[in-house]
């Protein structure tokens, strides 16, 4: 039994300042914005310590924390990060602060209960990454819905409520068999320890079962197609800030959810049905890449974006089967699952900071739409700058973030079939000519109307915030290696995981 | 049955029932002479009885062991205690969240207290129950109160008429419940749950069987299960609020005893037939009483739905027909209750003199109205939907697995998927409060420093049982094995 330590601090610290902000009130709004703040620089500078003393060189749990909470199911308070959730941790302590700062004076109503929400949904989120225990997981992945329900439904636009009520509901939905797959296991394990879970022996049919239920839960999450259709709709209407956090790390607990559950519990089953995860995949890559094209709303087109991004993920962490079966080597196994967690971490900035970005010209004209905008780069040069700069992340430009793990999953399918490879690849021709297209029409040409003329660059604060993100970017895109090196050891873990057998031998 | 000498020590674990059958005639005695002028009188000394009763209950009625009194009529164990403490508690709250309304709606007086003291014996009667007899005196008794209750407001149509058909269902219940004692009888020769118990044990008998049909007709008729739940709605919708109120805390337990003592204990040799039935009994409830909370317009008639799905809930745990399904069926029944007390409590607070705040039109934009009664009421129904970190998710959780520990594959996919559908009217309640625009013509809510400290203690606890949710789980644990 390990007691108390960092990562407990990092989920109930922001916790606990929500709570104060909450009981602080928008009475106090200039104290509370700095409270808000300090939360959340606070938490993060906590998270540093987790960087500077993480063992690269093991897949075993690090910073555990053991408590009882529930003797009588064998359920702990169990944390603990490995490779693949330090990066999520990290990026989720960081992207709070810009959310923060971002709301700092754009959100007029209940402020302070809007500030509340983000710190407590971080501790929540830190609080998912960081569960070793399956119960305790899913208290955090559910929990963490009210207060996304609450932001979109009280800050969201004109459909706010008709966008919340489908976001809920639909994640509602597949958590709950993700929830019957959870007690089953514990039925037969007779504790509730993920590690437990993985070692425990099931037989094909079982894990097909529970490996459907993992995909609805996850495929919501990420969202996979077919059942995407409440990320637009949830992306659009959400606030500057609520779009931020979904997009940078609520996405990413579905690709989490895959790694830490899909496929180690389930190996044979993920084997079985590798082919479908692919195809679902490869879909989201080509066919909503295509719908994204077309959209005339900003948000909308950032969220299809992101939804063909999240595609690589889950391309890169099933494609291994295919590579093995191909090449019979182990070797490059590990390589579509390395694209896909530096993807995972790529999208998170380039995302979020495409969607402040949008949320910078909405507060000035209250349009999202791309019809609206023109010429932006002759009044506010600065933004454009950085807007032209996230942009070519998104497109998967070398030198930046974006591109290591698109490169990374492409290499990867490529190994396993021309192909898929192929199917891909055209992200690049599509992502770039949705993203390009999108730049052309809102940051360059003439001033399009007196809307445009009017606009006024960035502020101190803005400038800040998007500076910070642009360094993330550029940093993570020239230089990788940390990231990887930092789960090397857990991804390779995995992969013999994954690619072993809980059957017993013919 | 040796015959035992009863003294004093012999009888403490009838504390409970003792006094409160002496502190009924004191408040009737207590109303009389209070007389008009002080009409809050009964009121303050009820809730005084009610704590003392907590208190008296708690330090002397204790049994570790079970025991049984009075020649096997009565049985006193663990679990009794927990529920008869848990009775006074609910009551006391209940009363207290409803005081001011009752004194709005001219309904402050006296016997209003007597009949909720007199509901509150029946449902120690049932807790204790370990024979037919004391099964149907405890029902009758807290029944016949509890019609009394719902007439209570003698001005109001619609009450008179939902009095009317409870009593009218009522007695059809009781009935089938009798009819279907006597055939038990009729075959066993025994009235005694204990002996019933070991007696039927593998029985095949088709008059017992014919006589366990309408045994479980007349439970489900008192839990609410589907079909025999139309009297619920109609009820909870046409009684006064206070008077929801105490039907949907207090006497849920009693009737969780009632088919814990008769069917869990007394009928368990014949377990497998009447798990079946209830088998059936859970489908259709949680699928109706979801379906139809759906379409509903008015507060208490959703939360009568509501409350008929999770009867579905409970009664999967009965289904199991183990000692840690029947407890797991009592944990989510105490949470219930917990979690109703406060839904009910927030309506209350909500309405003013000559305005009932009971459509769900009343709460739009409540938030900006009164953001703390909104938060409670947004808390409790996050709760009942079975989101964590509340607490009512880990009584689905518990059903859920003890479902999953029998076999019962089918019917966790259908508690899964009702849950999901139950979500969506609980979310609507909270859009209704936190997103759309405050009705114009809603007059405010009350502004009692009291009770909503006391819904802010409700509150809390349905969030502190969901984080530390262990206690209360190995207490009920603990009290069925």
């Amino acid at each position: 039994m390990q007691g108390l330590g960092l990562l407990s601090a990092l989920i109930w610290l922001p916790i606990a300042a929500g709570i104060v902000v909450l009981l602080m009130g928008d009475r106090r709004i200039g104290a509370v914005r700095w409270v808000a703040l300090a939360a959340s620089i606070a938490t993060f500078l906590l998270a540093l310590p987790l960087l500077l003393h993480f063992d690269n060189s093991t897949a075993a749990f690090q910073f555990v924390e053991k408590l009882p909470w529930i003797p009588s199911f064998q359920s702990y308070y169990h944390l603990g990060l490995d490779g693949i959730a330090l990066p999520l941790v990290l990026l989720t302590a960081f992207i709070t602060i810009p959310v923060i700062i971002a709301a700092w004076t754009v959100i007029e109503q209940r402020p302070a209960q809007y500030f509340a929400a983000f710190l407590i949904m971080e501790g929540l989120m830190i609080g998912v990454f960081s569960a070793l225990d399956a119960l305790l997981f899913y208290f955090f992945w559910e929990a963490m819905l009210i207060p996304m329900f609450l932001i979109i439904g009280i800050w969201g636009g004109p459909r706010r409520v008709y966008a919340t009520i489908k976001f809920f509901l639909y994640t509602f939905l597949g958590s709950v068999f993700m929830l019957v797959a959870l007690i089953y296991m514990y039925v037969k394990a007779g504790d509730y320890a993920i590690s437990a879970f993985q070692d425990l022996p099931l037989s094909l049919v079982e894990q097909r079962w529970i490996f459907i239920a993992f995909l609805l839960a996850f495929a919501v999450k990420v969202p996979m197609w077919p059942v995407h259709t409440w990320l637009p709709d949830a992306h659009v209407e959400a606030p500057t800030g609520g779009s931020v956090i979904l997009a940078a790390i609520m996405l990413k607990m579905g690709g989490y959810g895959f790694l830490r559950f899909s496929l180690p519990i389930a190996p044979d089953a993920s084997r079985d049905l590798d082919m479908l995860m692919i195809a679902l995949s490869l879909i989201a890559v080509v066919y909503i890449g295509f719908v994204a094209l077309v959209q005339t709303d900003m948000k909308k087109l950032i969220a299809y974006s992101s939804i063909a991004h999240m595609g690589f993920v889950t391309l890169g962490a099933f494609i291994m089967y295919d590579i093995v079966g191909n090449t019979g080597q182990l070797k490059g196994a590990g390589m579509g699952l390395d694209g896909a967690m530096v993807q995972m971490v790529s999208h998170g900035l380039v995302s979020g900071a495409l969607f402040l970005c949008v949320g910078v010209m909405y507060d000035r004209l209250h349009s999202r739409e791309i019809s609206s905008y023109g010429g932006v780069i002759n009044t506010m040069p600065k933004f454009a700058a950085f807007m032209v700069l996230f942009a070519l992340a998104n497109t998967g430009l070398p030198g930046t973030s974006g591109f290591v793990g698109e490169f990374l999953v492409i290499i990867a399918s490529f190994k396993a079939s021309f192909w898929y490879a192929l199917l891909a690849g055209t992200t690049l021709v599509l992502g770039a000519a949705y993203t390009l297209w999108l730049v052309k029409r809102v940051i360059f040409g003439p001033v399009a109307n007196a809307g445009v003329a009017s606009l006024k660059d960035l502020n101190g604060r803005e400038f800040v915030i998007l500076a910070v993100l642009a360094v993330a970017v550029l940093a993570l895109g020239i230089w990788p290696a940390p990231l990887l090196e930092m789960m090397q050891a857990s991804v390779q873990h995995l992969v013999s995981q994954a690619l072993g057998s809980k059957l017993p031998p013919l | 049955m040796p015959e035992t000498p009863m003294t004093l020590a012999s009888v403490a674990p009838a504390i409970p029932e003792i006094y409160l059958t002496i502190m009924i005639c004191v408040v009737l005695m207590v109303d009389v002479f209070a007389g008009q002028k002080r009409r809050g009188l009964s009121a303050t000394f009820t809730l005084f009885t009610l704590a003392l009763g907590a208190a008296l209950t708690g330090m002397y009625a204790h049994v570790s062991e079970r025991t049984t009194l009075f020649d096997g009529l009565y049985v006193a164990d663990e679990l009794a205690w927990v529920l008869k403490l848990a009775g006074f508690l609910l009551v006391a709250f209940s009363l207290l969240y409803s005081r001011t309304y009752l004194d709005r709606h001219g309904l402050l007086k006296g016997e209003y207290y007597v009949l909720a003291l007199t509901a509150l014996l029946g449902v120690f009667v049932l807790a204790s129950a370990n024979n037919l007899l004391t099964v149907y005196i405890g029902v009758e008794l807290l029944a016949l109160s509890v019609y009394a209750m719902v007439a209570f407001d003698r001005e109001s149509g619609i009450a008179a008429e939902s009095a009317m058909k409870y009593f009218v269902l009522g007695a059809i219940a009781s009935g089938t419940l009798l009819y279907g004692m006597s055939m038990i009888y009729g075959m066993t020769g025994t009235l005694s749950l204990d002996e019933l118990s070991t007696r039927l044990q593998g029985s095949t008998d088709l008059g017992v069987i014919l006589g366990l049909v309408f045994l479980v007709a007349a439970v489900a008729f008192k839990l609410g299960a589907v079909p025999f739940h139309m009297w619920l709605p109609d009820v909870y919708h046409g009684a006064p609020t206070s008077v929801t109120l105490f039907i949907g805390t207090a006497p849920k337990l009693a009737y969780f005893a009632l088919a814990f003592r008769l069917l869990g204990h007394g009928m368990q040799g014949v377990q497998a037939d009447w798990s079946q039935m209830f088998g059936a009994l859970a489908v259709l409830t949680l699928i109706v009483g979801n379906l139809v909370a759906l379409a509903q317009t008015n507060l208490k008639r959703l939360l009568a739905y509501s409350t008929i799905a999770n009867v579905g809930f409970i009664v999967l745990g009965f289904v199991t027909g183990t000692a840690s399904g029947y407890s797991a069926a009592l944990y989510y029944t105490l949470v219930y209750a917990l979690t109703a007390l406060g839904s009910f409590g927030v309506i209350l607070l909500a309405s003013r003199k000559g305005f009932e705040a009971d459509e769900l039109e009343h709460y739009k934009g409540l938030y900006k109205r009164d953001p703390l009664l909104a938060f409670i009421m947004m808390m409790l129904m996050f709760s009942t939907a079975g989101v964590p970190p509340f607490v009512g998710f880990w009584a689905k959780l518990r059903i859920i697995q003890e479902l999953w520990a029998t076999g019962h594959t089918w019917l966790v996919i259908v508690a899964a998927a009702v849950s999901v559908v139950g979500a969506f009217y609980y979310l609507r309640i909270v859009k209704l409060m936190y997103f759309d625009a405050p009705a114009a013509d809603v007059p405010g809510t009350e502004r009692q420093t009291g009770v909503r400290l006391a819904l802010g203690l409700n509150a809390a606890a349905v969030l502190l049982l969901g984080v530390l949710p262990s206690p209360l789980l190995d207490l009920c644990a603990r009290l069925i094995r």
